[in-house]
């Protein structure tokens, strides 16, 4: 179930970076993938659709949120948290 | 070609600082807040619960029961203040003035809150029929048609929709007609009335409204704020306005429009620079002469930025010196019609010598450096103003007004 949500997480990044997944790692920040504010806003809203979760985001003050985007990593922590919480 | 000077001889308002001019402005001069609570049907379900909205507004005092079936909200404001501007000018359209005059108002959505009605009659109700008039009633020049025919309008008419400069790119052009003699009066704004659950649910989509306040320019900001109203003008050549003894409120100087041919919703510093100085440059200002700008000024982190880019870009050393302010802070957004009420504030400055502050600022931010007339009116007599609107789609219009 685990490595189901990263993958899913990382399949949607992908999709917005238009990479195959295998070229999207954990590591990376979503600027490395080329990912801009208006990707960032999709890939946020495919996530919620994905996983029946509201996520914080204001895209004015994107650091300042409970939501930690730096990172692919770091997102998928998050949703995890948020996916938890909901149950 | 004969150049025409073109003169504002009439003025009306409709928003959520007032339901006249002078109600608007005295709320400016003092700062106050036309933002709270949203009141509408399925707030609970929205993440955004604020806006500016119009509040104790009856339409059943104003209008009888086949002009509604007729006048979306949109409609209904464009008519409350075009009637006070055009009784303020004192013109009566008939014969040559009358073909001779026309309506250009602004809008984005239109008919927002008839669509939500309908759609929501046959999609989550169910029902098969919808009443006769939802097409006249949700159609973008539905306002502009109606003007026509109150007033008896018969040269140009129509309505420009360029998002968040609709009202700007409205008056510019009704401000050209003018000017090149094609018509000697016009009736030109815009007005917008998307405070309905699925025009809230739509911008909450793109993630850069605030939930809390508008606070333009201030390091704390966090969004724009969503408003609706109306404002609408008696634009006049004046040597027309002047032959009749009319009370002239600021002259239109000049106008630029301009396209970032960029980004659909990521602001350009170079696109509204070249706006801001075609403006001047149309008008014959010189940039020392500018005296206070009404910003565009959204709260969001990247228009209030670029703003300010764009500014010094264009004003050089003359920005330090400029004052500038959002009144978006007090009536919110109101989208295509934001151009139009915020001109009441340039006309405030130019006529009164008072200058409409930007409210619930709270902190500087070094990269809106300039004097944004915190939280207070400010008395400082200017000669010349600017009016910016930069929209969505980088299509930016600026216009400039003097006094006379």
């Amino acid at each position: 179930m685990t490595i189901d949500i990263d993958d899913r997480i990382i399949a949607i990044i992908a999709e917005q970076a238009m990479l195959t997944p295998v070229d999207v790692s954990r590591e990376h920040t979503l600027a490395d993938l080329g990912i801009d504010s208006l990707g960032l806003v999709e890939s946020i809203f495919a996530i919620e659709e994905a996983f029946d979760i509201s996520i914080p985001f204001n895209a004015n003050e994107p650091t300042t949120g409970d939501f930690d985007i730096s990172s692919v990593d770091s997102i998928i922590t998050a949703v995890k948290a948020l996916i938890a919480a909901r149950k | 070609m004969t150049v025409k000077r073109v003169v504002i001889t009439g003025a009306g308002t409709i928003n959520a600082l007032g339901h006249d001019v002078a109600t608007t402005l005295e709320a400016m001069r003092e700062g106050r807040c036309g933002i709270g609570p949203l009141d509408i049907r399925d707030v609970d379900r929205l993440s955004v619960q604020i806006g500016g909205q119009v509040r104790d507004y009856d339409e059943h005092a104003h209008f009888n029961r086949q002009q509604i079936s007729l006048y979306d909200r949109f409609t209904q404001f464009t008519l409350l203040a075009a009637k006070q501007a055009v009784d303020q000018s004192g013109l009566v359209f008939a014969g040559e003035l009358a073909a001779k005059s026309g309506v250009i108002l602004g809008t984005a959505g239109g008919g927002v809150q008839t669509w939500d009605e309908n759609y929501r009659a046959v999609y989550e109700e169910g029902k098969n029929r919808v009443h006769p008039f939802v097409v006249p009633k949700l159609m973008n020049n539905a306002a502009a048609s109606h003007v026509s025919m109150d007033w008896n309008l018969k040269g140009p008419s129509f309505t420009v929709a360029t998002a968040c400069a609709s009202s700007n790119h409205a008056m510019g052009l009704a401000f050209h007609m003018i000017r090149s003699g094609m018509c000697s009066a016009m009736i030109t704004g815009g007005s917008e009335s998307m405070l309905c659950f699925g025009g809230v649910k739509a911008w909450e989509g793109l993630r850069v409204m605030s939930k809390d306040a508008c606070r333009p320019f201030s390091a704390t900001r966090n969004g724009m704020v969503q408003g609706e109203g109306a404002g609408v003008f008696v634009f006049e050549d004046y040597e027309h306005a002047r032959a009749r003894g009319a009370e002239i409120l600021a002259e239109v100087a000049g106008f630029a429009m301009t396209s970032d041919a960029a980004d659909i919703v990521m602001p350009s510093k170079q696109g509204a620079a070249r706006a801001i100085t075609g403006a001047m440059k149309d008008g014959g200002i010189a940039r020392d002469a500018v005296g206070y700008i009404n910003a565009h000024g959204t709260g969001t982190a990247a228009n209030d930025k670029t703003e300010c880019a764009a500014v010094a870009d264009a004003f050089g050393a003359h920005a330090d010196r400029l004052m500038i302010s959002s009144t978006k802070s007090m009536h919110g957004h109101l989208i295509g019609g934001t151009g139009a009420v915020e001109l009441l504030a340039c006309i405030m400055a130019l006529r009164d010598g008072v200058i409409a502050p930007t409210i619930g600022y709270e902190e500087p931010d070094p990269e809106c450096a300039l004097d944004v007339v915190p939280n207070v009116a400010r008395d400082a007599k200017v000669d010349v103003v600017l009016s910016n609107a930069f929209a969505f789609g980088g299509l930016n219009a600026v216009l400039a007004l003097k006094r006379v």
